[in-house]
């Protein structure tokens, strides 16, 4: 009978000492962003698809010596250059990034020697359609600029 | 009109848990045969989240394969990055800086803690608590948010480099984590006095599941599932790596072999992760975080191998290499591949709700399983 009543009485106890605990947080600030009505800036390191970085003439630094395409781990990153007659430098004709394979390690950012590449800051980045995680990274720049 | 399903008493029916069952957090299949709410018999099915990293591993050249590393255990990847880094720096002959060290040291026990907390959430809420997941993640949050603003990626971090690291830590990281430190133990106060005295929640737990230490040996189990039973192994006292020996902690064991006694291992756990935390802050070195000069990675013929002690066991990673570009063979030995299959022997006879607890107390994570 003892037993009964004290068995009561402990599951009460710890009821109300729950109860207590989640009542308290009823007055703790609120911590929750509302996303998507309010959104959260990226942090300087946040990795996000790779973007190519221009100079001061808006041309791409990339010299498409090709290290970011033996990086990769999952070949991701198709590079198309050519060398101009007379020039010295090999010119970027294109920068094809596809990102249904890319997972987003950054090796390839980390191989470039030449300030070519740098993480953007893009997450918002859903589609129902494969095609469109087909990224041209020369076109993105150029649309950049102008 | 159909005849009325008569049942004999000695029958038995198959109950499918999963692959897709809230329960078993993520794509684990369990076969149970049922006697009424009792189970006669259970068979754990995995292979349906596999990807094949082992194979990876022998494809990719070494540098190529750290970001795999993390997705094996979602929760507590610096761990396993851990140990694929200390490996090739063992394997290759290279120095790492100590202030690197250091760094991998404190985020690892960052991680550790983060994996618990959620662990912790989740478990409860397998019972039927939802209030604690909500106060968990809110914890965690702050760990993920650091880690996110030193790394790059809250989950995902591939932030571990052979000789070093990937990035430096700031000022910034260096106070979010002192301020993290004594808010984590508020809420660890907090915890203790919602769940852990919760009469419903010991009685859930308290005598559930006993698992012998000589089952645990059997199977290899390790990580809090060992050492709930009585066996004090923990790869970062016994088999010292990286600064560990540095510094001060204990291993918590506890000996009553339940389930109760496995939530209890992990909860003092995180109390210890915010020790080595402290200890490894006030000791941080400067210095560089990279050898100065980067040598490619070249791995004389042999066996190597690297156990480390991660959120959910011990972690081994073994290579084989012939002196290629890429290893001959990698094998990764996964903690939660041996504390799953203790559930198939030691479930027999439970009620099917305290299995479900049991299997929540062993903490899987199935991609880590099934690699």
């Amino acid at each position: 009978m003892g037993a009964y009543f004290s068995g009561i009485f402990s599951g009460l106890w710890s009821l109300f000492v729950g109860m207590g605990i989640t009542f308290r947080e009823f007055f703790s600030p609120t911590v929750t962003v509302q996303y998507p009505y309010e959104t959260l800036k990226m942090t300087a390191r946040y990795r996000g698809h790779i973007e190519l970085i221009a100079d001061e003439e808006g041309k791409p630094n990339c010299v498409v010596c090709g290290m970011c395409e033996k990086a990769c781990p999952s070949s991701c990153i198709t590079l198309a250059g050519e060398k101009p007659e007379g020039a010295k430098k090999k010119v970027l004709t294109g920068y094809h990034l596809d990102f249904t394979k890319c997972s987003l390690c950054g090796s390839c950012v980390e191989s470039c020697n030449f300030n070519a590449i740098e993480f953007s800051r893009e997450y918002n980045l859903a589609s129902t359609r494969k095609e469109d995680f087909h990224f041209d990274l020369l076109q993105r720049l150029k649309d950049r600029n102008s | 009109m159909s005849a009325p399903i008569r049942i004999r008493p000695d029958e038995t029916f198959t109950l499918n848990v999963g692959p897709q069952h809230p329960a078993t957090h993520g794509v684990l299949r369990v076969k149970m045969e049922m006697d009424g709410e009792y189970i006669v018999n259970a068979e754990t099915v995995i292979g349906y989240i596999h990807r094949m990293h082992e194979k990876m591993g022998e494809l990719k050249t070494y540098p190529q394969f750290l970001m795999n590393l993390s997705r094996m255990d979602y929760l507590g990847a610096l761990g396993y990055s851990h140990g694929h880094v200390l490996l090739i720096e063992k394997a290759a002959g290279i120095e790492v800086p100590e202030r690197a060290e250091y760094i991998r040291a404190i985020t690892v026990e960052l991680n550790r803690i983060a994996s618990h907390l959620f662990w912790f959430g989740a478990f409860v809420m397998d019972l039927g608590g939802f209030s604690p997941l909500m106060y968990a993640l809110q914890d965690r949050e702050y760990i993920l948010d650091m880690l996110e603003a030193v790394t790059g990626s809250r989950l995902t971090y591939s932030y571990y480099r052979f000789g070093g690291l990937y990035n430096d830590v700031d000022d910034d990281f260096i106070a979010a984590a002192r301020r993290f430190i004594p808010r984590m133990r508020t809420s660890m106060k907090k915890y203790h006095k919602l769940v852990t005295g919760n009469i419903i929640f010991k009685k859930r737990l308290e005598g559930i599941a006993p698992l012998s230490p000589e089952i645990i040996r059997k199977y290899g189990a390790t990580g809090a599932v060992a050492r709930g039973s009585g066996i004090n192994f923990d790869v970062r006292k016994n088999e010292p790596y990286s600064v560990y020996p540095e510094f001060d902690f204990d291993i918590p064991v506890f000996h009553e072999c339940d389930s109760l006694a496995r939530y209890k291992v992990r909860m003092a756990e995180i109390e210890q992760s915010l020790r080595i935390i402290e200890q490894g802050l006030d000791k941080l070195p400067g210095g560089p975080i990279m050898p100065e000069k980067k040598k490619p990675i070249k791995i004389a013929p042999g066996d190597y191998y690297q156990a480390v002690e991660t959120a959910r066991g011990s972690f081994g990673i073994r290579l084989v290499s012939d002196g290629g570009k890429t290893p001959y063979r990698l094998k990764l030995r996964s903690p939660t591949y041996s504390n799953m299959h203790l559930f198939d022997e030691s479930c027999r006879g439970m009620l099917i709700m305290d299995a479900l607890a049991f299997m929540g107390s062993l903490d899987l994570v199935i991609p880590e399983i099934d690699r």
